[in-house]
């Protein structure tokens, strides 16, 4: 009784725990993903951890569409966790996965998903470990939702936080802002946008890597995901104490993003990023750093943004490319789009 | 992205303040208000009030269309999203204003009616097609911009023999607006600005002589001002050079958009379709005769307040709410008692925190206190 | 409503409606309310209408204006 990638879609069966599930994992899930911990397919995986800091992230996924220009919602679950885990300065190395599939969901996307993942996974050296699987009634979820939980080490004495931010540190992007989200709304068929413009969906395990042992003294890093990076500004100048400020100028930002954002009315600064980070750094290495990420495929487009003040306020100002200034305020919300 | 960006060149604004700053007396105050919320925007997203000499006060008029509506429509709205069959579609500014008991549109979806957001009309006629057994009602908001797209499509839902579209029309004029931030003012002789920064995109429909009355009655000049950060500061200008010399004309700084005339075709389409209302109620504003319109009666199919019955609803304001005297540019936002305290654009408790344009929200969101 | 900016128009379609690019990104609009249009002119939109032509002289005109007494 094999799948039928072609024609099958999930059943109740599947996330019931009986052979129907077991299928499912001795089918699709363990050939995609193995190791020799998941092997075990035991209700826990146990993990031998070299170090006494470990990190540890979760991040659920309900994106839709499910796939898109430069990803799907597989390789989305894996490289989000991988990056929360990462901005800590961490190693990846092991992952969770549950899934949340709807009855009548084809088989045939979720072999996509499932190889995508097991893709992502592969490129980030990481294994995924263990998982689970719950099966709702058709009209109950959205196709598929995935959970995925990451654990990491840090290996060495980097301790980022944001309570090391000084004023006078520097800011750097590691690349243009607001492709993911913009991508994503692109392809609501309602809008009629067509467009180039994929998602940066990727793992920044590796320009972490370097990052961190050229540049010890980074103070601190995020990735701007939901809320973009207005939202990480805000949220760190809240953290630190001290006031931030930033050149719209010196943003890296693409023609299309700019273009889509202007038909519909948004501001790319609160847009979604799934493949770039902020990083906060003294102000002595900002150059070496810029350099280094700059050299790094994954870095390529990264630039000095702006700098922590010496007021303390917790406000984020920029400098417009019009040669005023303006405050980028920390929204409640998804923005809704302006018509007026 | 061309006939935008160079329009949003610093070293041109440098030269324009350059020529603003040489241009005015220093013993004067200029009151400059704009009208449209898309110039409120354009100056605060610019950061352009900084950039300006301090005897040049900015005020922030009604032309937000969202924060002129009363509640009492918004009351209206939600409770035709909320009928058995219904799907709501509104633009997004107005799924946050909220109504009585703190009901918004957005609420009203969370809690099961079908309200959908959507960027152009023409997507209500999308809808209506692939959903024949529901009502589709356009909950149509919006000065001369944005009414003629609502002409369009109900010619379309005529044309397409459509039996489930149907215009909550709550279209309003700009001209009669301007009207009613002035004549108080002139009732009792006093003058509350010096300048208008005058409609842009809505003089494209109406054209620019539509304004020479009011420049006329009021003896304000009026400049019709086009969106970009550059033709802010142009306009700007172009009103001090005429306050200093005591001149109130009408003149046309968005010359590569707007004519004399405005669209004819559009203003015909308009007229084919839509009637004046004797009255209509301006949050803050009050009562105004022939200020807003609504659909003819030969095409009452269409019109969602003749096939609805709407409840009577009071749609009172909060008494503490300053949105009046700030939708007239006579209090600034930081003059109302709830002002963050609590009225943010979280917690809006007025339109002119909830729509992006509104002064409100402006001053909170750029932080201008 | 305000918000409304200048697209290129790039090809003409039928029922009024335009192919229309602004910074490499193409969306539909309808024409309906102009006339007259043809590949090449930019129109103003507004929530997916085309409310005027954009005179491209004048708008370099007002350019012209914005540098006036600029030293080169």
């Amino acid at each position: 009784m094999s799948l039928d990638y072609l024609n099958g879609s999930v059943e109740m069966a599947h996330g019931s725990g009986g052979r129907a599930s077991s299928e499912l994992v001795n089918e699709l899930f363990l050939p995609a993903f193995d190791n020799p911990i998941l092997r075990e397919l035991n209700d826990q995986a146990t993990l031998t951890l070299l170090s006494k800091r470990i990190v540890m992230a979760t991040d659920s996924h309900v994106i839709s569409p499910l796939f898109f220009p430069g990803g799907n919602i597989g390789s989305l679950a894996v490289y989000g966790t991988v990056n929360d885990v990462v901005m800590s300065g961490a190693k990846p190395l092991y992952l969770s996965v549950g899934f949340i599939l709807e009855e009548g969901f084809g088989l045939s996307e979720l072999k996509k998903i499932v190889d995508s993942m097991a893709k992502a996974a592969n490129a980030c050296a990481i294994k995924i470990v263990t998982g689970d699987t719950k099966v709702v009634e058709r009209g109950h979820g959205d196709g598929c939702y995935i959970n995925t939980t990451g654990i990491g080490c840090i290996n060495n004495d980097l301790n980022l936080s944001p309570a090391n931010i000084q004023s006078g540190d520097k800011i750097i992007v590691s690349g243009s802002l607001g492709d993911h989200g913009t991508t994503i709304l692109a392809q609501r068929q309602h809008l009629n946008l067509s467009t180039e413009l994929h998602s940066d969906c990727q793992p920044l395990h590796d320009l972490v890597e370097l990052m961190t042992h050229k540049v010890p003294e980074i103070r601190c890093m995020r990735d701007p995901t939901r809320g973009g990076l207005a939202a990480i500004l805000n949220e760190l100048s809240q953290r630190c104490g001290y006031a931030i400020q930033i050149d719209e100028v010196q943003i890296p930002i693409k023609g299309e993003v700019k273009a889509c954002t202007e038909l519909l009315g948004l501001d790319p600064l609160y847009i979604a990023n799934e493949g770039k980070l902020v990083a906060f750094c003294p102000a002595d290495k900002a150059e070496k750093l810029l350099a280094i990420m700059q050299a790094h495929p994954k870095g390529k487009e990264a630039a000095i943004i702006g700098e922590v003040l010496t007021d303390k306020r917790a406000i984020v100002e920029m400098k417009t490319s019009f040669g005023g200034k303006r405050i980028v305020d920390w929204r409640y919300s998804d923005p809704l789009p302006r018509i007026c | 992205m061309k006939y935008l960006n160079e329009f949003r060149d610093g070293e041109l604004a440098k030269n324009l303040i350059k020529q603003i700053n040489q241009e005015i007396h220093a013993d004067k105050t200029y009151r400059l208000m704009e009208f449209c919320g898309g110039h409120t925007h354009t100056i605060f997203r610019y950061g352009i009030p900084d950039m300006l000499p301090k005897n040049i006060q900015l005020l922030h008029g009604p032309g937000c269309p969202v924060c002129v509506l009363p509640m009492k429509r918004i009351n209206a709205a939600i409770e035709l999203a909320q009928q058995k069959d219904t799907i709501l579609c509104s633009y997004g500014d107005m799924l946050r204003v909220p109504g009585d008991a703190k009901m918004s549109l957005l609420k009203a979806k969370s809690q099961g009616a079908d309200v959908r957001m959507i960027y152009s009309p023409a997507e209500v006629v999308n809808i209506a097609r692939q959903e024949p057994e529901k009502n589709v009602i356009f909950f149509a908001v919006g000065f001369e911009t944005t009414t003629p797209p609502s002409a369009v499509i109900l010619e379309q839902a005529i044309q397409l023999k459509l039996k489930n579209l149907f215009i909550f029309c709550n279209h309003v004029l700009t001209p009669p607006a301007i009207q009613g931030i002035m004549e108080p003012a002139k009732l009792v002789n006093e003058s509350i600005l010096d300048g208008l920064i005058g409609p842009g995109h809505v003089s494209v429909v109406t054209g620019y002589k539509a304004y020479e009355v009011l420049a006329e009655r009021y003896q304000v000049p009026i400049v019709i001002s086009g969106f970009e950060p550059l033709d802010i500061l142009h306009s700007i200008l172009m009103l001090v050079k005429q306050i200093n010399k005591s001149l109130y004309c009408v003149e046309n700084q968005y010359t590569r958009a707007v004519n004399a005339e405005g669209n004819l075709k559009a203003q015909r389409l308009i007229d084919k379709y839509f009637e004046l209302r004797d009255s209509f109620e301006w949050r803050g504003l009050g009562e105004m005769p022939d200020s807003a319109i609504k659909i003819r009666p030969e095409f009452k199919n269409y019109d969602a307040e003749a096939q609805f019955k709407l409840s009577e609803s009071k749609g009172i304001d909060n008494k503490a709410c300053e949105c009046p005297a700030v939708l007239r540019g006579q209090k600034k936002p930081t003059e109302c008692k709830l002002f963050n305290n609590p009225c943010t654009p979280e917690n809006p408790l007025g339109s002119c925190m909830v729509s992006s344009e509104g002064a409100c929200a402006a001053y909170f969101q750029y932080q201008a206190y | 409503m305000c918000l409304a900016i200048p697209v290129q128009i790039e090809s003409v379609l039928d029922n009024d409606l335009a192919l229309v690019n602004l910074g490499g990104v193409k969306t539909q609009i309808s024409i309906a309310l102009i006339d007259d249009v043809n590949p090449g002119d930019y129109v103003i939109l507004h929530v997916g209408y085309a409310l005027n032509k954009l005179d491209q002289e004048e708008a370099e005109a007002t350019l012209a204006l914005f540098a006036s007494g600029m030293d080169q």
